[in-house]
């Protein structure tokens, strides 16, 4: 009997095996697949029990923090956010059952502490547990605070967004979308959120996920292109009657102006939509595309904010796609356009427009990041500007400054100062028509001092009644950017 | 060196073990664990050496590596069992101490173990009998489906891993009477030697036996189990592959076809293989325990998230994130905290364990003590197989207890019994020979 004996003992030499292969598929082989696998929510818990890094303002207020509940393994952090609805939007939240969004989604790696296999060894031996680094935003508390009051106390208006943005570094300086969301609300309210209709929505952002038409901030661009391809100077004349046919259909100034020929120049400081139709055309679509392009324009920004959070600025046909042709460039140029490509751009793509020309040409990506700080209090990161791309020459964007500071000295802004006058700044205006009866998407961009720029805001109002962009958008980018440099 | 020498010096890696994995326990959770851990170990080593003295007090040529070997597996137990609850391990540690009365007990009054064969039918009834129990009214009762304990007040008890001794033990007495006409009468048939009719009949009755048990007590893994021990041993009686492979084939037949006979309550085997196919059909319920078991032993790696470090509870919440983590689970929570290599560890222990008791077999005199010490080690290291393999998916998951690892009294105290009767073979059959009628050789 003793044959049977050997050779059941291989037979079960056999399955043993067959145990280890499989527990080796499992732990190594399969892991990382299993470990993605949304029914595993062991890497969500895992992150739960990490204190994650605290967030906090530039000018170092408390924005996020996580507090501990329950005791032994039991524990676990939740997030609070004590300043509630202010930076709901640009900093999102953090929740074990509702996910996360925004600035909790994009640091995550930094806010749980980048951990590799090797730290985690040395951890276990060493018994420590995991904690996250605490990060400090670009933002401005202060000036947070101010433009999230003024846009809320719009009148006539769905919401309203501004962003401000520094144009050296590309550090944004003010993220905010109205109306906000209080993020320690999350739990309790998700689902009521999730159902508001898109005019109420709170969850979205209305800087970076909402495009609007731009109406005349949009002739920044179409200057920066007419100078910088050097078919234009800022001398250059043409055609700035009113009702010209434009694609076939009359194109109107606003206010009945009408002037030919008509200098750039004076063109911009009164913001005449027929002039800038005729550049345009003259330019061409390819021009304005190739334009649109470098100043970011047909793609997500280059912003560390979750890309499901952003959407591109450009023409859209009706189905909502982006086109590059067959668009009519006249009204493109003005920040409106036909059924064939409505123009559409975020308030942080216009921002990043006004900052692209402040900063001599040079594009920089928009950034959040200031300063990471580990747990052990060690700097481990701190803001580093990252050029995107020389947009226009310096010298194109020095013409367009001194055309952008006559807009604000003796044309459509003319109504708005710096410091009671004393701070020469660069502008646009713009009042996009959303229908004929005086329903509008007003808009300002800016940038300020004129002479060494320091901020660059972009700010607009959803569907106002009646709203013109130098008087309602204006003045909130104004006291905005007085906060921002009356700081400096 | 003697045996019960180089037993002892076994026990000394079972200390190492014991004390760091306390330790660590101990290091790991120090906020919310007493000294308790470090009195705990000394309390199982101590019994340990206790029982160490008792073999070498009674059954001095035994083989020396299966007790170190099982109290190997029992330390990691005690300690995975220790991480997950204190008040588990103290009465695991108190069940240990049932456990070693019933082995000493074993040893003392089973001492001539051949007088099992004289109560085979008793003994034959008793194991059926205590399978069937858990179906029994008032005393049954059902966990996920399957019908495996007993409750008698605030005692509950696993009667069928006393159930499976019993098998076979009578199992191994009728094949060794029966195994000559087997062989014999044996005829080829379509190029399969099948066993004579008339003998086939008490075949047919074990093989009735394991579909009923798959209705009756409704554990596809305690019935693989009990048939695979039968197939083992009647394999080793008779040295017929064929007669294997013919079971084999009923049996995985009869699994198929029974949950798809309509009026039999089969559908909780049915159930088990659809999990076992596709656990994400229904993640958060059937699929749970497995796709929880197989998350873990992903988040153990190859090196494991080390003793006390993995989670284990959900978060907020006193629910333990892997189902039945001290019992089914168990191995799922090994792989987690020490990794692919610990689970190997695990795994090379019981194929070493069964390397001895193959051995034991093989250096026995008689067809009973063979058969007997094959049937045992069979249906312990298929106990194991089914488990982990349970957990590991390459089987269907089913709710037997990994032995000496799990938490259970059943489980260590009818496996310290198993291990009693390999010992007592053992003895037996190492015991210096007596030339007839003269003194020791």
């Amino acid at each position: 009997m003793n044959a049977p004996i050997a050779r059941l003992y291989v037979v079960v030499l056999l399955l043993f095996t067959l145990l280890i292969a499989f527990t080796s598929k499992w732990s190594v082989f399969d892991a990382s697949e299993l470990e993605a696998k949304t029914e595993n929510k062991r890497p969500l818990f895992a992150q739960q029990q990490i204190a994650r890094g605290e967030i906090r303002s530039a000018d170092g207020e408390l924005l996020a923090v996580s507090r501990p509940r329950g005791k032994g393994e039991a524990k676990r952090y939740v997030r609070d956010y004590p300043t509630g609805s202010l930076f709901g939007n640009p900093i999102g939240y953090d929740f074990l059952d509702f996910g996360r969004t925004g600035i909790e989604q994009s640091e995550n790696d930094i806010l749980v502490g980048e951990s590799n296999e090797f730290a985690t060894i040395l951890e276990q031996l060493s018994g420590s547990t995991e904690e996250g680094s605490d990060l400090t935003i670009t933002i401005d508390a202060g000036a947070q605070r101010l433009a999230t009051e003024m846009l809320s106390a719009a009148q006539g208006t769905d919401g309203g967004a501004l962003v401000a943005i520094e144009p050296s570094t590309g550090a944004v300086r003010a993220m905010v979308s109205t109306p906000g969301f209080d993020p320690n609300e999350i739990p309790a309210r998700l689902e009521e959120f999730n159902n508001l209709p898109p005019g109420d929505s709170v969850l979205f952002n209305r800087a970076t996920q909402s495009g609007y038409p731009p109406g005349s901030t949009m002739k920044v661009v179409t200057a920066a292109a007419a100078l910088d391809s050097g078919e234009f100077t800022p001398e250059s004349t043409v055609d700035g009657s009113d009702g010209q046919d434009i694609s076939g259909v009359p194109l109107a100034n606003s206010g009945g102006f009408s002037q030919n020929p008509i200098t750039l120049t004076d063109a911009l400081t009164n913001s005449v939509n027929t002039a800038w139709a005729n550049v345009a055309e003259a330019l061409g679509e390819d021009t304005m595309v190739e334009y649109m392009e470098r100043f970011g324009f047909y793609s997500l920004p280059p912003l560390d904010y979750p890309d499901s959070q952003m959407i591109a600025s450009g023409p859209r046909k009706s189905n909502g796609r982006l086109t590059r042709s067959a668009f009519d460039v006249g009204r493109v140029a003005i920040g409106q356009g036909g059924e064939e490509g409505q123009m559409q751009a975020t308030v942080l793509q216009m921002a990043t427009v006004a900052a692209t020309v402040a900063n001599g040409g040079k594009r920089m990506a928009p950034t959040f990041v200031q300063e990471v700080t580990d747990p052990d209090g060690r700097v481990s990161d701190e803001l580093d500007p990252d050029e995107v791309e020389q947009v226009i020459s310096e010298e194109t964007a020095a013409q367009l400054t001194e055309m952008m500071t006559n807009v604000t000295e003796e044309g459509t802004a003319s109504g708005l100062t710096l410091f009671g006058g004393s701070t020469p700044f660069a502008g646009k205006t713009g009042t996009a028509e959303i229908d004929l009866e005086g329903l509008n998407q007003p808009w300002f961009v800016m940038f300020a001092p004129a002479d060494d720029p320091q901020i660059a805001i972009a700010a607009t109002l959803e569907r106002c009644q009646g709203c013109f962009g130098g008087d309602t958008a204006g003045p909130i980018a104004t006291a905005v950017a007085e906060e921002l440099l009356g700081q400096g | 060196m003697s045996a019960r020498n180089r037993e002892l010096l076994g026990l000394l890696p079972v200390a190492a073990l014991v004390t760091a994995g306390f330790t660590a326990v101990f290091t790991a959770q120090s906020n919310n664990v007493g000294d308790l851990s470090l009195i705990l170990g000394a309390y199982f080593l101590a019994l340990c050496f206790a029982a160490h003295m008792f073999i070498r007090f009674r059954l001095p040529n035994a083989d020396p590596y299966l007790f170190p070997l099982m109290a190997l597996l029992a330390g990691i137990g005690l300690v995975m069992i220790y991480r997950i609850d204190d008040s588990l391990a103290r009465d695991q540690a108190n069940w240990f101490v049932l456990a070693l009365i019933l082995f000493a007990a074993t040893i003392v009054f089973l001492r001539d173990y051949q007088v099992l064969e004289r109560y085979r039918y008793v003994i034959a009834v008793a194991g059926l009998v205590l399978m069937v129990l858990p179906r029994m009214p008032l005393i049954g009762s059902q966990v996920n489906g399957a019908y495996l304990g007993v409750e008698i007040g605030p005692l509950s008890f696993q009667p069928a891993e006393f159930g499976k001794i019993a098998i076979v033990i009578f199992l191994a007495s009728y094949l060794r009477d029966r195994r000559e006409v087997l062989i014999v009468g044996a005829r080829r048939f379509l190029g399969l030697t099948l066993p004579p009719l008339k003998h086939l009949g008490p075949l047919l009755v074990v093989w009735g036996a394991a579909m009923l048990s798959l209705i009756v007590i409704r554990d596809l893994g305690s019935s693989l189990m009990f048939f695979g021990g039968f197939l083992a041993v009647l394999y080793v009686a008779t040295n017929r592959a064929s007669f294997v492979v013919i079971g084999l084939a009923m049996f995985f037949a009869g699994v198929l076809i029974l949950p798809h006979i309509p009026f039999i309550p089969a559908d909780q085997v049915g159930d088990r293989i659809d999990i076992w196919l596709d656990p994400y059909q229904d993640p958060d319920n059937t699929g749970y325990q497995i796709l929880q078991s197989m998350f873990a032993q992903a988040d153990g790696g190859l090196f494991g998230q080390g003793i006390g470090g993995s989670l284990l509870y959900i978060p907020g919440t006193d629910t333990v994130l892997i189902s039945a983590v001290q019992t089914d689970s168990i191995y799922a929570l090994i792989v987690n905290e020490l990794g692919l290599f610990g689970g190997c560890g695990v795994i090379l222990i019981y194929a070493l364990i069964a390397a001895r008791g193959f051995k034991i077999a093989i250096l026995a005199d008689d067809g009973f003590s063979k058969l007997l010490a094959a049937g045992l080690t069979a249906v312990f290291a298929l106990q194991a197989f089914v488990i982990i393999g349970g957990i590991t998916r390459v089987i269907p998951l089913t709710g037997v207890t990994m032995p000496f690892v799990s938490y259970g009294g059943s489980s260590v105290v009818a496996n310290m019994v198993l291990l009693a009767l390999l010992l007592l073979i053992s003895d037996r059959a190492r015991r210096p020979k007596r030339e007839p009628g003269g003194l020791p050789a």
